[in-house]
């Protein structure tokens, strides 16, 4: 058998093509990382959420740290749809690169309405941020639950033609049910997922660590969570699943690829090392070279689960 | 234009060929593995550090900082990046060099380091200090940790024929740094200081009414002190003097990515949120808030 000389690291989410899986996060990830990032090197851009309204963000301190993790309560700070359309969109006009914008909205018709404006030349993706609370719900994200999750898909796809990626929450009793909502209702891929709602407080002063109390926990400390939900999520459904939780090194990347992701998202680990993405590309490659696979896509879903050891996972197969 | 960014004063022009071919990614911010040149105390709070690094590290200028991932001091996990001024850098000894002072995991971390030992910083970030070649004249007034980020002004304001005259605050007489690197480089250096009580806005005021009615302040530059920005900003509106603050803020990425590092800034009377380590940490004087 002849041995892989070289490796085809391309992917393919819901007919984009991607030159390799590897992605930023949204909200870690801004055009002032092209100091120390070669941007033509990555599958994709994704930018930081956009919503229609001006928002300033949450009070400080946004951001604390705990042990291989942060959390943080930034509260998307968004310039809106002009400056985005007028910065933002000719900044990335440069690269060939696909370019992923993530929006969010506090109601279904809001989504769909920016998802319909931010449809433009230049732009290769949706990313519909439903992790975010829904005014409709009383505050509950979208994305906590199949319902209100399949009802802001539908609009969503009924107002853009762009391939359509939701971004689920790990803050639900049943993220597999999600999935499949967000399937159903027509979305091409889903991210999973976001931060894990987390606190910490201070004891010196006995105050919460956060001002806006509560925060995402990210980082190392919460991939072997994320990388349960993904397995759980590829099995529920059949669109790709994008991954994206705490990965920092290429063998993280494969790991999330093995238990069934297409594609992966780095955020966290950039702000510790700025070129992380590109050692996880070269690393992806290293790797696939090393174990004889020609195509980094055959990752996808490899785990092995022997027979004679499996458990009973009749509770992780999707009604058909 | 009012003022220039340090890198303009300095050689070593582009290179004029004009290659159409495409040009390889040359990253301006780097993170790399330093090596740890000198780690050794300057006083009983603040300690010296010196690492050589890449050309592109040594190219940061005064105000600009670095992100130090820290080493694990027993017991603790500093996870993020800590972000320290550049107290000094050397383009052609390429070294960069920072002064700090232990105050938690971080610096923790950093007091650990010994010569040979390599260190991952990431930079220069940020926007330094600017120098407008028409000032003769310019005072620094710092207080703590900001005398280190005043530090290399000494060096450039002198190396752009701009004479200097420093106001240091500290606790404590023996806890004042910088002040024989300014007077090396020919800046006079009044200290004062919480023990011998001269220390306070008002007295510090005082001092700054006489330096400008002896036409000694063309422009302030300060970093440390919230109290003593306030009485600069007073004076700077009072007599139409220019100024720039460095500002410190809790950060995360360090390069303008995250917007945890935000404070409030007054421009023409409209209150608006800037990032200290993408548009700062150097910021207008009288647009900064305490």
């Amino acid at each position: 058998m002849n041995r892989a000389t070289a490796v085809d690291l391309s992917v393919t989410i819901g007919g984009l093509k991607l030159s390799n899986p590897v992605m930023p996060a949204s909200g870690t990830f801004a055009e002032g990382l092209d100091r120390a990032l070669d941007f033509a090197r990555l599958g994709a851009f994704v930018t930081k959420t956009i919503t229609r309204e001006l928002r300033t963000g949450n009070p400080l301190p946004r951001v604390v740290e705990r042990p291989g993790s942060l959390i943080n309560a930034i509260g998307i700070p968004s310039k809106g749809v002009a400056h985005f359309v007028e910065e933002t969109l000719p900044y990335y006009a440069r690269y060939d690169t696909p370019l992923v914008v993530s929006i969010s909205a506090p109601t279904a018709d809001g989504f769909a309405s920016l998802a319909a404006d931010l449809s433009l030349p230049g732009v290769a993706a949706i990313e519909a941020n439903i992790s975010c609370p829904n005014i409709e719900e009383d505050g509950k994200a979208f994305a906590m639950r199949a319902e209100s999750t399949e009802h802001v898909t539908r609009a969503l796809r009924a107002a853009t033609a762009l391939p359509l990626w939701v971004k689920l929450t790990p803050n639900t009793g049943d993220m597999p049910d999600v999935a499949r909502a967000a399937e159903v209702a027509g979305a091409d891929a889903v991210v999973v997922a976001n931060t894990i709602l987390a606190m910490a407080i201070d004891l010196k002063t006995f105050k919460p660590c956060l001002g806006n109390i509560m925060g995402g926990l990210s980082g190392p400390a919460i991939k072997p969570i994320i990388l349960r939900h993904v397995f759980q999520c590829a099995k529920a459904v059949r669109i790709p699943v994008i991954a994206c939780g705490g990965i920092a090194s290429s063998d993280d990347a494969v790991e999330y690829m093995l238990a069934g992701a297409t594609a992966v998202q780095v955020g966290t680990a950039t702000f510790i090392q700025p070129n992380a993405m590109e050692k996880i590309i070269d690393g992806l490659e290293a790797f696939c070279l090393h174990r004889d696979i020609a195509r980094v896509a055959d990752l996808t879903a490899g785990v092995v689960i022997e027979e004679a050891d499996e458990p009973d996972l009749a509770w992780l197969n999707p009604p058909t | 234009m009012s003022s220039v960014p340090f890198r303009e004063f300095e050689s070593g022009a582009e290179d004029g060929s004009n290659i159409s071919a495409p040009k390889p990614f040359r990253p301006s911010v780097v993170a790399e593995l330093a090596e740890v040149v000198a780690n050794t105390p300057v006083n009983a709070e603040y300690r010296h550090l010196v690492v050589a690094c890449s050309e592109t590290a040594a190219t940061g200028v005064p105000g600009q900082f670095f992100q130090l991932l820290c080493p694990q001091p027993a017991g603790e996990q500093p996870y993020l990046r800590r972000p320290m001024s550049i107290y000094g850098t050397s383009l052609s000894e390429r070294k960069v060099e920072f002064l700090y002072k232990v105050t938690g995991a971080g610096t923790r971390g950093l007091d650990l380091l010994k010569a040979g030992d390599r260190l991952d910083i990431m930079g220069p970030l940020g926007q330094g200090f600017r120098l407008d070649p028409a000032w003769r004249r310019l005072v620094a007034v710092g207080r703590g940790a900001g005398l280190a980020t005043l530090a290399p002004l000494a060096k450039a304001a002198r190396q752009a024929g701009i004479e200097v005259t420093a106001v240091f605050s500290a606790r404590r007489p023996e806890l004042v740094v910088s002040v024989d690197l300014f007077r090396s480089h020919g800046a006079e250096v009044l200290v004062v200081t919480d023990s011998q009580s001269t220390s306070g806005p008002a007295n510090v005021e005082r001092i700054l009414r006489r330096l400008i009615a002896e036409r000694r302040c063309d422009a302030f530059f300060t970093c440390g002190s919230s109290r003593l920005q306030r009485v600069q900003q007073r004076l700077a509106h009072e007599f139409g003097i220019p100024g720039q603050v460095a500002m410190e803020q809790q950060m995360a990425c360090g390069i303008g990515m995250c917007f945890c590092c935000v404070r409030d800034f007054n421009v023409q009377g409209e209150i608006i949120q800037r990032r200290v380590c993408w548009d700062g940490p150097v910021f207008d004087l009288l647009e900064a808030l305490p």
